[in-house]
């Protein structure tokens, strides 16, 4: 690293979103009594974000331009035996991206906040949320320790559950921010046994420390298994990044999830706070580059969640639903690309879909609000006459999704299929199909959600449940749909542009240049599959041209075309298909019966547990036997005891007389 | 028979064994009692002077007497708390005595 960026500049990244939090949640809400009022809050919030969003850009420019660098410890916050619990910040070519794609989308969602929640009573309450969100988001991005990586983790976790449960009242939104709750504990179950298991081996939380030491771990076994020690230490990471992330079988939670606001669909549940896994993992890839065993784990779970997630998204009616199953699929390709050792590939694939993801999941609430908060796409139709810009930009998302050519969707996408075709772990057949396959499904339905949205027949005056629910002053002649204001258009057509341009402009150098030096280790010996890539590279455009020849276009082009017929040619179709396959949507209806299953089966026999351990541990040993019991032989040695106490003067001197026999005996005699 | 060290400790010993035997065995009488424990002291006296006799020091003589003034002291207390405890129980019955019971 030839120069230090300012402390005090990467300070002030994390710490002026937290004060807009500070403000719009304490100041704008009757926790302070109001003090200031909407547009006060909203413009203390997005300026945090704006200036922390315009140092994110200016550190990366530095990062870029002059290969600056920054891993330093800023504060101590103690020492427990050796282990020192620091706050500090490493900022390198990964950092920089993510800060940059978190501040930015975060931005975008900000803006839109302000035309999507405009008649919500929580308006400011929101806009601390989002703000503490960015906060936690940093936080966790810019770490240079576990420990301050697990606070972010888990900060994000909080505001996720508390914004999935933005609308108190609904007790659908309730049951899905537990859900989401118990579902994240499971994986930070595993995230920080990892991180102890590392800590308990290296003395260290720091990142560097830690990485420094990482091969001398890998000899190890965990004592009294024969396991590798660094594949229980990778495997447990990758648990809580299966939760953060939403990988099978940690996924249920993130559709539920959607019973929350959509700027926050967008912002955590799509562009940000689910690819922390991601991010966490490529952070970690020095330790994960030892590990085949968990590289073939990353890969299968990644696999399954890329494909089988996919099905689940061809059958949902609800429009976020639909986009919510699309970025499951998606975190799975990341994944996959992870575990074909593609670290630079998956963070890039984050990246772009970030962008489009945040772009779907916006217009999606665009799409809301036009047609007056309904969210089942059966009920729309038509709607690019009346939503103009929101049609377009939904266009280019879908298709950046689909990974059409010169799309960034393309881009990263199409290295991540090369990559897993190129690894050479024995998982990765079965990957490489699932991420093939994947593409068809891919584009199926999001060009099913593309033509029942904004072509065919306007159904939106059909839909039965129109009339109640959703107190719109203006019913009658405002049936029609609209198009947003904008405050919402805009945030749309910004991150429109990266959608198209961000893959063709960036993946020359992060993926073949020096950009990810130092941050992504990849052991070239074991994993080819970048050096593949790197060969087979010879600019964007080459890339481009060459993807119209390659297999996944013409998946991609005839799931497109397969959706087109289907929902705009022959729409008696579905419902055939429907009736004819019924096991099999009967199935995917159901999830493959995942809630059944958490609900039915692990939810009773984690209760059955508790039961047990209650029961059994709690009121029988510890209340019955410990607590109860000690007195119990308290009070039965003492009603023994107390027998002795006669009362008697000649029964005490007895006593006494024989204890000096005794003691004689024993001095006289016996010593 | 010339007298040994060994008739007197056992003379000693058997005041000692019957003092004690006298404190267990009463079920009667408190003062039966008292004496007993002063028939004890008197079983370590005559140790004592046996002992200052064959061992040619004066000390164990001393001794006597000032144990001879503590158990001169000790049963005037003692008495003096019999008399108290008759006054307020009635009786000084050995067997009837058991408020040290808790």
């Amino acid at each position: 690293m030839s120069q230090t960026l300012s402390a005090s500049t990467l300070l002030v990244v994390p710490l002026a979103p937290m004060v807009g939090a500070i403000a719009a949640g304490i100041l704008g809400t009757k926790f302070a009594g109001n003090v200031i009022g909407r547009r006060a809050s909203h413009t203390l919030a997005i300026l945090g974000v704006l200036l922390a969003f315009i140092l994110s850009a200016m550190t990366l420019k530095s990062v870029v331009a002059d290969g600056a660098g920054f891993n330093e410890t800023i504060y101590t916050w103690m020492v427990v035996g050796g282990l020192k619990m620091e706050v500090g910040f490493m900022v390198d070519g990964l950092t920089a991206m993510m800060m940059c794609v978190v501040t930015f989308v975060s931005l975008m969602v900000h803006i839109y906040t302000i035309g999507y929640m405009e008649e919500d009573e929580g308006y400011n309450r929101f806009f601390a949320y989002i703000s503490l969100f960015t906060f936690s988001m940093l936080m966790l991005v810019m770490s240079n320790n576990m420990l301050q990586l697990f606070f972010g983790w888990e900060a994000v976790g909080l505001v996720s559950y508390l914004l999935i449960g933005f609308w108190f009242n609904k007790p659908s939104a309730i049951f899905a921010n537990m859900k989401a709750f118990l579902v994240n504990r499971v994986g930070d179950f595993g995230f920080i046994l990892g991180i102890g298991l590392l800590a308990a081996y290296t003395g260290t939380l720091n990142y560097s420390e830690t990485f420094a030491q990482a091969a001398s771990l890998s000899s190890i076994m965990l004592p009294g298994t024969n396991w590798l020690l660094i594949s229980v230490i990778c495997i447990c990471l990758f648990i809580g990044a299966m939760g953060k992330s939403a990988q099978f079988p940690l996924h249920v939670w993130l559709p539920d999830s959607m019973e929350g606001p959509t700027p926050i669909s967008a912002l955590i549940h799509a562009a940000t706070m689910v690819t922390a896994g991601i991010f966490m993992v490529a952070r970690m890839s020095p330790l994960f580059e030892l590990s085949e065993t968990a590289l073939n784990f990353v890969l299968i779970i990644g696999g399954i969640t890329a494909l089988f997630m996919g099905f689940l998204g061809i059958i949902q009616n609800d429009i976020k639903r639909v986009v919510a199953y699309s970025t499951l699929s998606q975190l799975g390709y990341m994944t996959v690309a992870l575990g074909a050792s593609a670290y630079s590939v998956a963070v890039f694939h984050l990246m772009t879909h970030a962008f489009f993801k945040a772009l779907l999941f916006l217009a999606a609430g665009s799409v809301i609000m036009g047609v007056h908060h309904n969210q089942d796409i059966r009920w729309m139709g038509g709607l690019r006459k009346y939503m103009p810009i929101t049609w377009i930009t939904s266009l280019v998302g879908s298709l950046a999704l689909i990974g059409t050519p010169f799309f960034s969707g393309f881009y990263s996408k199409d290295e991540i299929i090369m990559a897993v075709h190129n690894s050479t772990l024995p998982a990765a057949g079965f990957a490489y199909f699932a991420v093939l396959a994947g593409v068809f499904v891919t584009a199926f339905y999001s060009f099913r959600l593309y033509f029942l949205v904004f072509h065919g027949k306007e159904r939106f005056d059909q839909n039965p449940e129109a009339h109640h629910g959703h107190g719109h002053g203006d019913h009658g002649a405002a049936h029609k749909p609209h198009e947003s204001p904008w405050v919402v258009t805009v945030p749309l057509v910004m991150l429109a542009i990266p959608s198209v341009l961000i893959g063709y402009m960036t993946i020359g150098p992060m993926l073949f240049g020096e950009f990810f030096n130092g941050a992504i280790f990849v052991n070239p010996e074991i994993h080819k599959a970048m050096e593949f890539l790197r060969e087979e590279f010879h600019g964007p455009v080459q890339l481009a041209l060459h993807g119209f020849l390659s297999a996944p276009f013409w998946l991609a082009l005839s799931g497109v075309a397969l959706s087109y017929y289907m929902y705009m040619v022959n729409p008696a179709l579905p419902a055939a298909i429907q009736r004819t396959f019924k096991p099999i949507h009967t199935l995917l209806e159901n999830k493959y019966y995942m809630d059944w299953f958490n609900e039915n089966v692990l939810a009773p026999a984690a209760r059955g547990l508790g039961v047990v351990l209650w029961k059994g541990g709690d009121q029988a040993v510890i209340d019955g036997a410990v607590v109860n019991g000690s007195w119990r032989i308290v009070g039965w040695v003492s009603g023994v005891v107390r027998k002795v106490q006669t009362g008697y003067l000649y029964d005490y001197a007895l006593t006494m007389v024989l204890g000096v026999f005794v003691f004689m005996t024993y001095f006289v005699w016996l010593k | 028979m010339t007298l040994t060290l060994g008739h007197f400790l056992s003379l000693g010993a058997m005041l000692f064994a019957l003092s004690v035997v006298g404190i267990f065995l009463n079920r009667k009488n408190l003062i039966v009692l008292l004496m007993a424990i002063e028939l004890m002291l008197l079983a370590v006296n005559t140790n004592f002077v046996a002992f200052s006799h064959y061992l040619g020091d004066l000390h164990g003589q001393i001794f006597v007497f000032f144990i001879l003034t503590v158990a001169a002291a000790e049963s005037a207390i003692g008495l003096a708390i019999l008399v108290l405890l008759f006054r307020n129980k009635s009786n000084i019955n050995v067997d009837e005595l058991d408020s040290l019971k808790g």
